[in-house]
């Protein structure tokens, strides 16, 4: 690679295209729309995890000022997918596994939905439910991961994953072996979840925080029998979400449901609590590493060894220990994965799914492993860099993984770091340097998007997908600017309505190419058309192939040098505009290919001698995500991505009372996520290397990649200070004292 | 079991006791109304309410436990303040309330009584931006955006209070406004910028 040519030149002008939206306070999430005849619906929650209720008195709060409808197991009406489906008429049918809201009185988890107080406005819905009176027959619940992590009885094993040897490891020149341990994480995007739905004339539309439309509306359409083409979801706008709007949650079928009974529009909103107990979370972790290398720092075997908890009513799982399977080039490796049911709602993917968790464990267990070989750590990875993917022996499509070491470790100032752990202080601080890796899947799924070109000189994109804060948007109007030689201020991407050409669930880091490769095909298509209609009207163009027709920055060029701009086409054949549908496939050469994202953090921080209060002072995260499309957004999605790790390093953690089975910091004062104080200067770099093998954007993906790596950097760096290995999230001070 | 009640009580009372109490000082009109013990409750609890929001005077009938911040998104369709905990602990909700910023949704709306509030909404004049939006817009200081009228909102009361002259100084200052997409160095940057551009704001 060409040293000089890291980076190609950007747009002058990066702006987001719904910045000013944004900004102004136009933009509009879920719960602001206001559809006529809107109700105001709120969640009575059980305050038990297990048991049942035996009687729920609902007369006071029934006739409670403006209350409509109370809607709860005994008047709900029955929801037709909740029903086991018929296997024999329909073999491919999968039963309903979430939550079957207002289906029956049993409780199985503490803060379940268990009614729903529909009243004429907000406040009237809140004061209502505080007078619903619930008795319950309460069992004994089992919330307690720690007490529980090896109880063969409960843990559910998955398939084991051995390559040669299982445990090699052990007989390595220099080994360990340690625990790591995280808590459960909650996404808590700043909106919080909100469904509008509205029933009328056998439509349903709803107005939902999703991060999948399409997948919303196709759920909607099998739980509640309805024809799919009468569900329409809306999805303008998403403050956030993190994995937390990747499957509707009951809250929706709670909406629908409210709003089918009532025969007007209900408008159902979370408060901060219920976003600990009914739209998922990253789930609790253990896990256990073996890892053994030569002297020469050649890594011989690692085992890598996981639990991670579920709910007692679905198996949840991610990929934590396979991780070790690919990262480096180790020739025996042995991972197994267990899940813990417990009395708590069920998880869900959270940033950086899997890797996110097992290369805090991976990338924890290296950097302990260089110590005792006396390698620097980004010296022991280049070692042990894997040139193919070491189960397939497949080539990457693309790896620029060397390429961020170097990036990253020249940024930071790395060779400042001290070699001996305690033996640095700046200002009266205990001085640390940390690094690790980060990767994550790429690939290209499946999407479909609508072109209108007009002769005004504009280009309209639209699919149904939704944005949650990436910048699919932005990207997608660059795509298409690019592509048809457009300013882009002449381009609009329409997202977030499933009246339009089906899209991906946002979720994966695969937005840009899914989407994208639909865009760029759709241009192509337009070009197409645009020379097919040169060819039949204008002189000049008749009988040249179209292949032979060039299409540069609006004009069509034929080899005699006959040029038209596709406004003049357009004018001057009378068409208004051109529009096209384009599907593209998803990634086919899966059998040839290993296709990975990657990423390397590095921390700087200052910690307190006498208090173990950590300071960080510089971050940088390089990231081989291919091509970098938008770089202000794709920079903002490494940093937000950076953000989101220092959360789960330093501060984050959800704590039950085993007692109750309940959350004792559900609330912005008890669970704590970074703050502005808390985040230092950071800079982010990227190769910025396309990938086309996996999709003609060269993109591979960023969203996930911006925060695997990220704790175990902040970690590695903390015993880089200090000389005190934490090997269970997050770094609290008092572990450093 | 859980049999807290702890909200009943002055409606109640109203709803009971007062109705007779009612008929004998309300209007004909009221007392009309007065069949529906119900809307005489309703309209003792409702009680005026002047105040100016983004330049436009408004007169009101509010109820008392009505905050701020749901008077603006569920009543004035003013929909640019968020909601983002409802208990004063992520700053989504920052407005001004004669200029100072505050948590609207720790204010109950009839606190407002008299004042003039600004909300995002009401920062642009026309199509001209306020410094502070086309500053977050240059720096890319948000992603989803929900964040953000509240981190607008806050940065303008940040430079104001005399509390953004070093970036250290808006890092502490800022802290009471949450952005889980994590855009914090890039509104550091944009705020420092207007900072250092030394408008009046």
């Amino acid at each position: 690679m060409d040293k000089n040519n890291l980076s190609e030149t950007f747009f002058a002008d990066d702006d987001r295209v719904d910045g000013l939206a944004k900004v102004t306070g136009k933009a509009k999430f879920t719960a602001e729309f206001k559809p006529a005849g809107l109700t105001h619906a709120v969640f009575v929650c059980s305050t038990i995890a297990k048991g049942a209720i035996k009687h729920m008195n609902i007369y006071e709060a029934k006739n409670a000022p403006g209350v409509i409808d109370i809607i709860y197991y005994l008047n709900c009406p029955a929801v037709p997918g909740y029903k086991p489906v018929d296997r024999i008429a329909n073999p491919n049918a999968r039963d309903f596994t979430g939550l079957k809201v207002f289906h029956n009185n049993m409780v199985v988890s503490n803060g379940q939905p268990i009614a729903l107080v529909i009243a004429d406005t907000y406040e009237r819905a809140v004061h209502a439910a505080s007078l619903v009176k619930v008795e319950y027959i309460k069992e004994k619940s089992e919330t307690d991961f720690d007490k529980n992590k090896f109880n063969d009885k409960l843990l559910k094993p998955r398939p084991e994953y051995v390559r040669n040897q299982k445990d090699a490891w052990k007989n390595a020149e220099v080994f360990l072996e340690e625990e790591y341990t995280m808590p459960v994480e909650t996404h808590n995007p700043m909106e919080m979840h909100a469904t509008i739905a509205v029933w009328e004339g056998g439509k349903l539309t709803v107005y939902d925080k999703s991060q999948g439309p399409k997948n919303v509306q196709g759920e909607l359409g099998r739980i509640f029998a309805i024809d799919e083409k009468n569900v329409q979801v809306i999805t303008e706008f998403v403050g956030g979400a993190f994995g937390s709007s990747l499957r509707s949650w009951p809250h929706v079928h709670a909406a629908v449901i409210a709003t089918k009974k009532l025969n007007r529009p209900v408008k159902v909103t979370l408060n901060r609590e219920q976003m600990f107990t009914m739209v998922g979370y990253r789930p609790q972790c253990w896990q256990k590493i073996g890892i053994g290398a030569s002297k020469d720092g050649k890594l011989t075997g690692i085992a890598h060894h996981a639990v991670s908890n579920t709910s007692s009513y679905e198996d949840f799982t991610e990929g934590i220990s396979s991780v070790s399977q690919y990262l480096y080039d180790c020739p025996n490796v042995f991972t197994t994965y267990k899940i813990l049911p417990l009395d708590i709602n069920t998880p869900t993917w959270m940033r950086g799914p899997g890797p996110g968790t097992g290369c805090f464990a991976l990338e924890s267990a290296l950097d302990e492993l260089s110590y005792k070989l006396n390698i620097d750590p980004i010296e022991l990875r280049l070692i042990n860099n894997a040139e193919v993917h070491p189960q397939s022996k497949l080539p990457w499509t693309t790896k620029f993984l060397k390429e961020c070491y170097a990036l990253g470790k020249e940024k930071i100032g790395w060779h400042k770091r001290p070699t001996t752990p305690g033996s640095l202080k700046e200002d009266g601080m205990l001085v640390g340097y940390g690094m690790a890796v980060g990767v994550f899947g790429a690939g290209r799924n499946p999407a479909t998007a609508k072109g209108i070109l007009k002769n005004d000189g504009t280009l309209l994109l639209q699919s149904a997908v939704s944005d949650m804060g990436p910048g699919t948007s932005t990207a997608m109007v660059k795509i298409g600017s690019e592509q048809m030689g457009l300013e882009e201020k002449k381009v609009r991407f329409e997202l977030g309505d499933t009246d339009f050409p089906t899209g991906p669930t946002q979720g994966g880091s695969g937005s840009a190419t899914a989407v994208g490769s639909a865009v760029i095909a759709v241009c192509d298509a337009i070009k197409l058309s645009l020379k097919e209609i040169a060819i039949e009207s204008i002189a000049g163009f008749k009988n040249v192939k179209p292949e032979n027709i060039k299409y540069e920055a609006g004009k069509l060029i034929a080899a005699n040098n006959v040029s038209i701009h596709f406004m003049d086409l357009l004018k001057e054949t009378g068409k208004p505009e051109v529009q096209v549908s384009k599907s593209s496939s998803s990634f086919a050469q899966r059998d040839k290919y290993a296709t990975n994202s990657f990423s390397v953090h590095f921390v700087k921080l200052h910690v307190h001698p006498v208090t173990g209060v950590i300071k960080l002072k510089h971050m940088v995260s390089a990231a081989d995500a291919g091509k970098i499309i938008s770089e202000k957004t794709a920079r903002s999605q490494m940093v937000g991505g950076a953000v989101g790790g220092i959360g789960m390093a330093m501060t984050e953690e959800s704590l039950i009372d085993h007692r109750y089975g309940r959350y004792i910091n559900s609330n912005f004062v008890d669970y704590h996520v970074p703050v502005h104080a808390d985040v230092p200067p950071m800079d982010i770099v990227f190769p910025n290397q396309p990938d086309y093998i996996i999709s003609p954007t060269g993109a591979k993906g960023i969203g996930e990649i911006a925060l695997v790596g990220v704790a175990p950097a902040i970690l590695n760096a903390v015993y880089n200070a200090t000389g005190k290995r934490v090997r269970d999230l997050p770094v609290t001070p008092d572990k450093l004292i | 079991m859980d049999t807290t009640n702890k909200n009943e009580g002055r409606r109640d009372f109203l709803k009971k006791s007062t109705a007779l109490a009612a008929l004998t000082i309300a209007s004909p009109a009221l007392i009309k109304a007065g069949d529906n013990d119900e809307k005489i409750a309703a309209y003792f609890e409702k009680v005026p309410l002047e105040l100016e929001i983004n330049g436009q005077a408004y007169k009101l009938s509010v109820e008392p436990r009505v905050t701020l911040l749901d008077l603006l998104r569920e009543q004035l369709g003013l929909t640019g303040t968020k909601k983002g905990c409802d208990h004063g602990q992520c700053g989504c909700c920052t407005v001004h309330v004669d200029g100072k910023r505050i948590n609207s949704c720790l204010s109950l709306a009839v606190m407002s009584h008299g004042k003039k509030v600004t909300t995002i909404e009401g920062l642009a004049k026309g199509e001209e931006l306020h410094p502070m939006q086309e500053a977050f817009m240059k720096h890319d200081g948000f992603q989803c955006g929900y964040c953000t009228p509240g981190q607008i909102m806050s940065a303008i009361g940040c430079i104001r209070e005399g509390h953004a002259n070093t970036a250290e100084d808006v890092r502490e200052y800022m802290s009471g406004n949450i952005c889980r997409c994590g855009a914090y160095p890039n509104i550091v940057d944009a705020i420092m910028e207007v900072k250092k551009g030394g408008k009046q704001l």
